[in-house]
């Protein structure tokens, strides 16, 4: 018998879809698992357990009649809520939105839903995906699973830690600069950033729309590629959509690595620069003895203009947001604070709705937008790109894949990086350059590090190269060491079983 | 911190961007900001000159879709969404300043 912690996704929809179980079973267990634990964790900004119910009855109800619900039938979701779901709140973690109910679906929902998904809540986030601890949300901070004293990373951390706790066997999150590939290597799930265009974006409420990427959580390789295949392919309402559909995962996974040529990121996974902690650069050499085990060849390789990334990130993330949020201005949705004229009532409208992150990065881009400074951060960094572009080009001609740590430390205490914004960037030093390439990369749970807590091994690939990203991925979550919190692993929901190993 | 960034640059900016700043907090933004441009001051020191600048990760083109009569929002579930809201438009406070 699957408790729902150890339990995927594709093994309760096969249940489902069979009749052996019902997906009002299945979602009663998980219920039962938010019950016991969301007081601690606060993973939710809103659990939908009434409407879940009736989406789980209406599954049972077309089993029984013979119908197939779908690849998800009954398996139980979780939204970060900065996806649009109609009639139901979408905050963004933020109060310039609360009480805000969009009149429409994401393309992602919408996809959900008609593949049999029950979608349970709207997960916990930074304020409009912005931080890497989801510390900065309007309604409180979510704890790891593993360690309430600890942060789930984020931006992305509700629907890490849902995943993590047992809440749900899937989630889904979105990923600007490493908001979905480092929460889930703090909190030792699997976590995808698809290549640009491959999800559509289409009710996703935007950041950096040139980075922004959707993609999912779980506890295994093959359930992300099985919700990588239901979310994925063309969708005409957003236009930067590749109109291709969503390639096939599932088929190829066990295909392993032999004969793969593999490339370790030498800027991002020694003591260089941003300095990646002992315990993470061990785990990272335990995992290429794996690949190599399995027959892959891997080698060392520069990737030099990666180290740019970050500053590079910290001025086209923020242009593009202080652009993208000049549309909360109280007037045609969210909060509105009166004063007695237009402008006023803007400025009062903003102050009091964003958070101090937020406000931050506004100012940051505006700045970094503004007369005299354009060329020498925004003209610059777009160049950036281009290098780093052409450098992972280099590296592509004589690799398939390349490799690196998700994060440079496992998770860290609640409050340690707070008050300093610049340390807090740091850790998202690894996974920015994916995003600024438009490329795919994963983060696979790998062992844990000195104080217990999981590791993550980032696999990047060049742009389509899914199929091949998740193939490594499978190989490495097969041959992770002993603790890794995974389907089976001993961590999940008890710090107490915690190995060191 | 540096003086990358000034305290009036930073007030400036707020303006811009619609944002009251109390002065306790102009002061912590100011040194944050400045520690932001301190770590991207990393790429002064690129020759860039004949570098071409990336602003998507695709190659864009016009999207066109054919011009057929579809699904559109529902007007009174969109004007719900409005904080305020009279004869079917969004209603504000004064633009020019004229008293209501």
């Amino acid at each position: 018998m699957s408790t729902p912690e150890r339990t995927t996704a594709r093994l309760l929809a096969s249940e489902i879809r069979s009749g052996a179980r019902s997906a009002r079973t299945v979602l009663e267990e998980h219920l039962v698992a938010i019950e016991a634990r969301e007081g601690e964790i606060n993973a939710f900004n809103l659990v939908l357990a009434d409407e879940a119910r009736v989406a789980a009855d209406v599954i049972d109800a077309r089993v029984a009649a013979g119908e197939d619900p779908g690849p998800l039938a009954g398996v139980p979701v979780a939204l970060k809520d900065n996806m649009c779901t109609r009639g139901i709140p979408t905050t963004c973690s933020s109060r310039i939105l609360e009480g805000w109910r969009p009149p429409y679906d994401a393309t992602v929902v919408e996809r959900l839903v008609a593949a049999g998904a029950v979608v349970v809540g709207k997960t916990n986030l930074d304020e409009f995906a912005m931080g890497s601890s989801t510390e900065n949300s309007a309604f409180g901070v979510t704890r790891n699973p593993l360690d309430p004293a600890k942060v789930p990373g984020g931006s992305s951390g509700g629907s890490a830690a849902a995943v993590a706790a047992g809440f749900t066997p899937l989630a889904l999150g979105s990923d600007t600069g490493g908001s979905i590939r480092q929460p889930a290597a703090l909190c030792g799930v699997v976590g995808v950033k698809p290549t640009y265009g491959t999800v559509s974006r289409y009710g996703l409420v935007a950041y950096a729309s040139s980075l922004d990427q959707i993609g999912p959580f779980s506890r295994t390789v093959a359930d992300s590629a099985l919700m990588l295949e239901v979310i994925g392919g063309h969708d005409r309402r957003d236009s930067t959509s590749i109109p291709k559909p969503a390639p096939d995962l599932s088929s190829v996974l066990d295909y392993g690595v032999e004969g793969l040529r593999i490339g370790i990121i030498e800027e991002l996974s020694g003591d260089g620069l941003e300095g990646i902690a002992g315990d993470v650069q061990a785990r990272l050499h335990e995992a290429v003895a794996v690949l190599e085990a399995a027959g892959a060849t891997v080698v060392s390789t520069s990737v030099p203009s990666v180290v740019y990334g970050l500053s590079a990130y910290y001025v086209v993330a923020p242009a593009e947001a202080s652009s993208n949020l000049a549309r909360y201005d109280g007037v045609r949705f969210g909060l509105r604070v009166d004063a007695p004229n237009a402008g006023d009532m803007n400025t009062a409208t903003r102050t009091a709705g964003f958070g101090d992150e937020v406000k931050r990065r506004i100012m940051l881009g505006t700045y970094a937008l503004s007369a005299g400074y354009y060329d020498a951060y925004y003209g610059k960094s777009q160049k950036v790109r281009t290098l780093i572009l052409e450098d992972f080009a280099r590296a592509y001609g004589e690799f398939d894949l390349l490799l690196s740590p998700t994060a440079p430390t496992t998770a860290f205490p609640i409050g340690e990086k707070t008050a300093d914004p610049m340390t807090m960037y740091l850790n998202d030093v690894c996974t920015i350059p994916s995003n600024l390439a438009g490329h795919p990369s994963m983060s696979v749970p790998f062992g844990v590090g000195d104080d217990g807590m999981p590791v993550g091994v980032q696999v990047l690939a060049p742009a389509s190269g899914e199929p091949t990203m998740l193939r490594a991925a499978k190989v490495l979550e097969a041959a992770a060491p002993d603790g890794h919190p995974a389907v089976g692993g001993t961590m999940v929901g008890s710090p107490a079983g915690v190995r060191n190993e | 911190m540096t003086d990358r960034i000034s305290k009036q640059d930073v007030a400036h900016v707020a303006d811009l961007a619609r944002l009251a700043l109390t002065d306790e907090e102009l002061d912590a933004f100011t040194g944050q900001l400045a520690d932001v441009l301190d770590h991207a001051a990393d790429l002064e020191a690129l020759d860039l000159v004949d570098v071409e600048p990336m602003t998507h990760p695709l190659p864009m083109r016009n999207v066109l879709r054919p011009d057929v009569v579809g699904e559109t929002s529902d007007r009174a579930e969109v004007l719900a969404c409005a904080p305020s809201v009279e004869d079917e438009q969004f209603r504000v406070p004064p633009v020019l300043g004229e008293s209501p």
